[in-house]
């Protein structure tokens, strides 16, 4: 076995860079996703057909294609339609944007789902108007549902964002193919790469765990 | 005050409510009583729309409230339920959820709100509770909480379904006594229950229920001593 990380020393700040690059897309989509993921699920819980088979066509497509797939689609069929040349950073944010919105109005419609029904009844039963109730009421009890399963979407699409790679976007996989090929030493750039993912999507399961040992302290109150 | 006419509700192919009538009086307690599945949740949740009846109308005071065109939350404002399993909401205090809907539907100000909700606490004897979460609570406290908390909207009518069913049966009677104080105030009340005491005792009016028919009603002596009806005669020998 022949094993020499010495020659990677000089671009480990260049590799270190793609946490960044990689974090700060992630966090963008999530962020995208969180959002839109959110109106997919209210869309979800109306009795309006229209935006309820919208939203379930929505997330039937993104959840039914790969994720590469998408991206792919975003990279190369929107200058091919609209011959505007969409950037690589803004085709991840898209891809993964709009991706994790289907699997987040999934996480946020159970979340809501799984409050007791008699919540609602008394609510309305005291005649809260729709929104007040699931502001200050549905809501903050969802949360609790929500917010374990949100980080461990936070992590798999962490995982996951090693495919922008594909389409020449600067991420930390990226980096440690540029690097393999420039040192001829492939299996050592990705085996770094392997520990800064592995690190990363550590330090976020604990975040995760945090969170949800919070979530359950507050539980004892309510 | 209350005027059910040919009330029906059916779920999927379920008729669970067949032709109900009757009307209740300003200030009447009525029990509704009958087996298990025989409708009557569904006719209490009927009468504040929290189930949409199928036919027949339900008129309150001169508002038909099955009219598509009245205003479903104006209704409620008017009416509070008290629900077997409390529905307190668990991540505000005792006090937040007696104050809530008074401030957020009649834009009543919060010191006064608190006010109301401290007279009403020491009502049902629960002042010091004022700052506890729902699950410090034990299961009859939660229901006087409950109780306060329909109240603190001055409902003209007050809606209870099987309020002491999920308590510990040594926790029925703060409840009840609760419901006794209700009564001698005058107020207007459905009772959906199992305690065929308090039936006896307080209501004025015996509703049996049964298959979604109404089946007798009458005074709680009559109704308990010289039931007019096989079926209801076949209840009562089985549970009392
Ligand atoms: N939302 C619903 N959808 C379908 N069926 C329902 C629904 N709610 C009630 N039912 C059915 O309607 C019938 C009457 O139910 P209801 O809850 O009114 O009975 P009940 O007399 O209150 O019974 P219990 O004493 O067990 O509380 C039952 O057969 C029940 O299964
Ligand atoms: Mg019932």
């Amino acid at each position: 076995m022949n094993l020499d990380f010495s020659q990677i020393v000089p671009f480990i700040p260049f590799l270190l860079k793609g946490i960044g690059a990689t974090l700060q897309f992630v966090s963008i989509s999530i962020l995208l996703g969180f959002i839109l993921g959110t109106l997919l699920a209210l869309c979800k819980i109306t009795n309006i057909r229209l935006l309820k088979i919208f939203a379930n066509v929505y997330t039937s497509i993104f959840r039914g294609t790969p994720l590469i797939l998408q991206l792919w689609i975003i990279y190369f069929a929107v200058p091919q339609l609209t011959g505007y040349d969409i950037p690589e950073y803004l085709t991840a944010i898209l891809a993964f944007g709009l991706n994790s919105a289907a699997y987040v109005s999934e996480i946020i419609r159970a979340g809501i789902m799984a409050v007791d029904r008699g919540q609602m009844e008394a609510a309305m039963a005291l005649g809260i108007p729709y929104r007040p109730m699931m502001l200050n009421i549905i809501l903050p009890q969802a949360i609790k549902n929500i917010l374990p399963a949100l980080v461990n979407e936070f992590i798999t699409l962490t995982k996951e964002s090693a495919i922008v790679s594909t389409i020449g976007y600067l991420d930390l996989m990226r980096r440690a193919q540029i690097i393999g090929a420039q040192i001829y030493r492939n299996f050592e750039a990705l085996f770094l790469a392997g520990v800064i993912y592995w690190v990363m999507v550590y330090i976020l399961t604990k975040i995760g765990e945090l969170v949800e040992r919070r979530l359950r302290q507050s539980d004892t109150h309510s | 005050m209350i005027h059910i006419h040919d009330l029906t509700k059916v779920f999927g192919k379920n008729t669970v409510l067949n032709k109900v009538t009757t009307s209740i009086d300003k200030g009447e307690v009525v029990t509704i009583i009958g087996p298990s599945g025989s409708g009557k949740s569904t006719l209490l949740r009927c009468i504040n729309l929290l189930e949409k009846p199928t036919s027949g109308t339900i008129r309150i005071g001169n508002v038909t409230i099955t009219d598509p065109k009245t205003n479903i939350m104006e209704v409620r404002k008017n009416i509070g339920m008290v629900f077997q399993q409390f529905n307190l909401f668990p991540h505000m205090t005792v006090l937040e959820n007696i104050t809530y809907a008074p401030q957020k539907v009649k834009h009543i100000q919060r010191a006064e709100a608190e006010q109301k909700a401290r007279e009403l606490l020491n009502k049902v004897g629960l002042l010091d509770k004022e700052k506890a979460y729902p699950n410090q609570l034990s299961g009859g406290q939660k229901q006087r909480v409950a109780i306060a908390r329909a109240l603190a909207m001055e409902p003209e009518i007050m809606l209870f379904d099987e309020p002491t069913s999920a308590l510990d049966p040594e926790m029925v009677k703060e409840v009840l006594d609760v419901m006794k104080d209700l009564v001698e105030l005058g107020m207007t009340m459905v009772v959906v229950t199992h305690e065929m005491n308090f039936a006896k005792e307080v209501a004025d009016r015996v509703i049996f229920l049964d298959n979604g028919v109404l089946i007798e009603e009458g005074n709680p002596q009559d109704f308990f001593n010289q039931p007019k009806t096989e079926r209801a005669k076949l209840f009562l020998s089985k549970i009392l």
